[in-house]
């Protein structure tokens, strides 16, 4: 080998805000070599994933259209990834969220009324809440891997979704389309900028920021939650109640990924249909780290996530590429910040010279 | 329902169960050495598509097997790096396998999703096949089903009565005395998870040359999820996952065997049932904490360096 992991006194706190730029740059680097490989011109091509999108004010709408889910379910996940509870299912929450918020704009049809929204809004909270609830209630009660029962339920989700729109909620005039009737305007988020899809959705998002700010850094629960990931025994041997913890850290991340849920049905798709997010729930968790659980972090990672999302729909028009080219990158932006993490604890230091 | 139809359902659960048993047995070594590896769905799923691509193109069916390990081991070798030599966070490491091994699949087989296959055929054992019902419960199945089989005793003989499975074991339970002691911990941890990543490469390509000799998005369906509950719920005992293996096989199986029957429920709800099965079993198994705790390796996901223990 021809560097050495030494490490460090102290961890770097420098690294720690420079490790996820090391890694975007990495990423792209990586990103120039796959198109290179790929026959595309390396400069064309990151045009057309990188600028392209955002290059008009409808596009600048459209990341703040794709952002807004992640940063919330993200921010959602970061309070209980804090405190080492591994939400991985806010899909299935999601879906459930959106089932439940489908569900009272589809009952209220012919209503036209302020209140629709609103109750939308909650009946997607509570269904993200109830999903996570179920993990919460297995773990707290019976030790069962969060990890593994959030996951399961988003297939169970999916599939609940899947029968709904083929079944008893299919647009009876919808050519047999797996998809409900299109929600009427009271069921829909108002546009908040003329000329783009952005909704009023985005609202809430930044509420969720300040909350989650506003908790991480002033309240006692979120601190006693940050000593339990960080320290188990510790926080045991101060009595801070765990099972409060892993419920806590649950259903907030549900809570978001159900509003973020609604926030898609009544926004940009205006029905309940399949699919219904393109793995949002999943690629939240890497914004969530690669924002390093702290909410401008997460911000800031939601609008490079969206604009890989973006990228690989325009990819795919201009270059033919498939829009799953984007779950790549995502992967290799994870990667490389988990690899480059490892200089906030350690320095790399060259072997030849000296006799190590 | 007639005797027919019962070795028809046995044989299929059998089958289904396959893919699990690879994966899982894989990730059982993987644990056993002290490493938790949640990438086995992405592994699983490229696998799949470099198994199926590889045999479409070279018409060699096996080739396309050997590629699926060759694609799931390359897979790990990426989270071993990170996890290992960098000793970045293995949860969040594995889920970044997953979400990349997801992508990549569907990237790789864009052109393949309209390709057919002829699929690893059954062995047809001259008059022992033709024996009646014990030749096709016993001898009607592809060479991979036996080569599943035949995985287990092995295992079982090098985790428990070989000398390199006492070293994964020791390192499991404690990475520090076994460094002590002089043994390679890292270059063991390599070696336990690329040997995960090929079983859970093998498990995926089984899927697409011989369960369904096609390739679709996402065609794994959660199976390398599954292969992880079978560990828990195997209490990293082999004996048990290959167990839970058929189990889950039939759990898959009896979905299509209950709409038969003439049972009026919708067909989403049916596929529900593994993953509802899981959840269950995950929940009797870890109701009492202390078989979990006595029987999991006890560095199981800590990363290891020598010179900060």
């Amino acid at each position: 080998m021809l560097f050495k992991l030494q490490p460090r006194p102290q961890p770097s706190q420098r690294m720690v805000w420079l490790s996820p730029l090391l890694a975007i740059a990495l990423m792209l680097l990586v990103g120039m070599v796959i198109f290179t490989l790929l026959g595309q011109s390396p400069i064309k091509a990151f045009h057309a994933f990188f600028i392209e999108p955002i290059n008009d004010m409808y596009g600048l709408g459209e990341l703040l259209i794709k952002a807004s889910p992640l940063a919330l379910i993200a921010l959602g996940l970061s309070v209980g990834f804090r405190a080492n509870v591994w939400n991985i299912g806010a899909e299935g929450q999601l879906t459930i969220g959106a089932i439940a918020a489908g569900g009272v704009a589809l009952w209220f049809y012919e209503t036209e009324s302020l209140w629709v929204l609103p109750l939308m809004l909650m009946a997607g909270a509570l269904g993200g809440m109830l999903w996570a609830a179920i993990p919460a209630l297995l773990r707290t009660r019976f030790h069962t891997s969060e990890i593994l029962v959030s996951l399961m339920l988003v297939y169970v989700a999916q599939l609940l979704l899947s029968w709904l729109v083929h079944g008893p909620w299919r647009d009876p005039d919808g050519f047999g389309f797996p998809q409900s009737r299109q929600f009427t305007e009271s069921a829909i988020l108002p546009i908040m900028l003329e000329g783009t899809r952005t909704h009023a959705g985005i609202w809430l998002t930044l509420i969720a920021l300040v909350m989650v700010f506003v908790f991480m850094r002033w309240s006692v629960v979120a601190f006693q939650m940050r000593v339990a990931g960080l320290a188990p025994r510790a926080a045991d041997y101060a009595g801070f109640n765990a099972k409060r913890t892993i419920w806590i850290g649950l259903l907030t991340g549900g809570a978001a990924a159900g509003i973020a849920g609604m926030n898609e049905i009544a926004g940009p798709i205006g029905q309940l249909s399949m699919p219904l997010s393109p793995g949002y729930g999943f690629a939240a968790i890497i914004v969530a780290f690669v924002g390093r659980l702290h909410p401008i972090g997460i911000l800031l990672a939601s609008l490079l996530m969206a604009l890989l999302y973006l990228g690989g729909e325009s990819a795919q028009m201009q270059l033919a590429l498939p829009a799953a080219v984007s779950g790549v990158f995502q992967g290799l932006l994870l990667f490389f910040l988990l690899a480059t993490d490892v200089l906030i604890h350690f320095r790399l230091t060259p072997t030849w010279g000296s006799k190590a | 329902m007639n005797a027919d139809t019962v070795i028809l359902i046995l044989v299929a659960t059998i089958t289904a169960g396959v893919p699990l048993i690879f994966a899982a047995l894989g990730e059982l070594v993987v644990e056993k050495s002290g490493v938790l590896n949640l990438g086995v769905e992405g592994m699983m799923i490229v696998g799949a598509i470099s198994g199926f691509m590889v045999a479409a193109e070279s018409g060699q069916l096996w080739l396309g097997v050997l590629a699926g390990a060759g694609a799931g081991m390359l897979m790990a070798l990426i989270f071993a790096f990170i996890t290992l030599t960098l000793m970045a966070n293995q949860v969040a490491t594995g889920l970044a396998l997953t979400i990349f091994g997801i992508g990549l699949s569907a990237y790789m087989g864009q052109a393949y999703s309209s390709v057919a296959l002829e699929g690893i055929k059954s062995l047809h054992i001259s008059l022992l096949s033709d024996l009646p019902v014990l030749g096709q419960l016993l001898f009607s199945y592809d060479p991979l089903v036996y080569l599943a089989l035949l995985l287990f005793p092995l295992l079982v003989w090098f985790l428990y009565h070989s000398r390199g499975g006492l070293i994964v074991r020791a390192i499991g339970e404690s990475p520090t005395s076994a460094h002590a002691l002089g043994y390679p911990v890292i270059r063991i941890r390599y070696l336990a998870v690329l040997f995960g990543g090929a079983m859970a490469g093998i498990g995926g390509a089984y899927l697409s040359l011989a369960y369904t000799p096609l390739w679709s998005e996402g065609m794994t369906a959660g199976r390398g999820w599954i292969a992880l509950a079978l560990v828990v719920f195997a209490t990293w005992r082999p004996g048990r996952v290959l167990l839970g293996a058929f189990l889950f096989g039939g759990v898959t199986i009896a979905q299509f065997h209950v709409q038969g029957l003439g049972v009026d429920i919708p067909s989403q709800f049916l596929s529900m049932l593994p993953y509802l099965a899981t959840i269950a079993v995950l929940v009797l198994i870890s109701r009492n904490a202390k078989t979990i705790r006595l029987n999991a390796p006890a560095s199981l996901g800590q990363a290891f360096h020598r010179e900060v223990h």
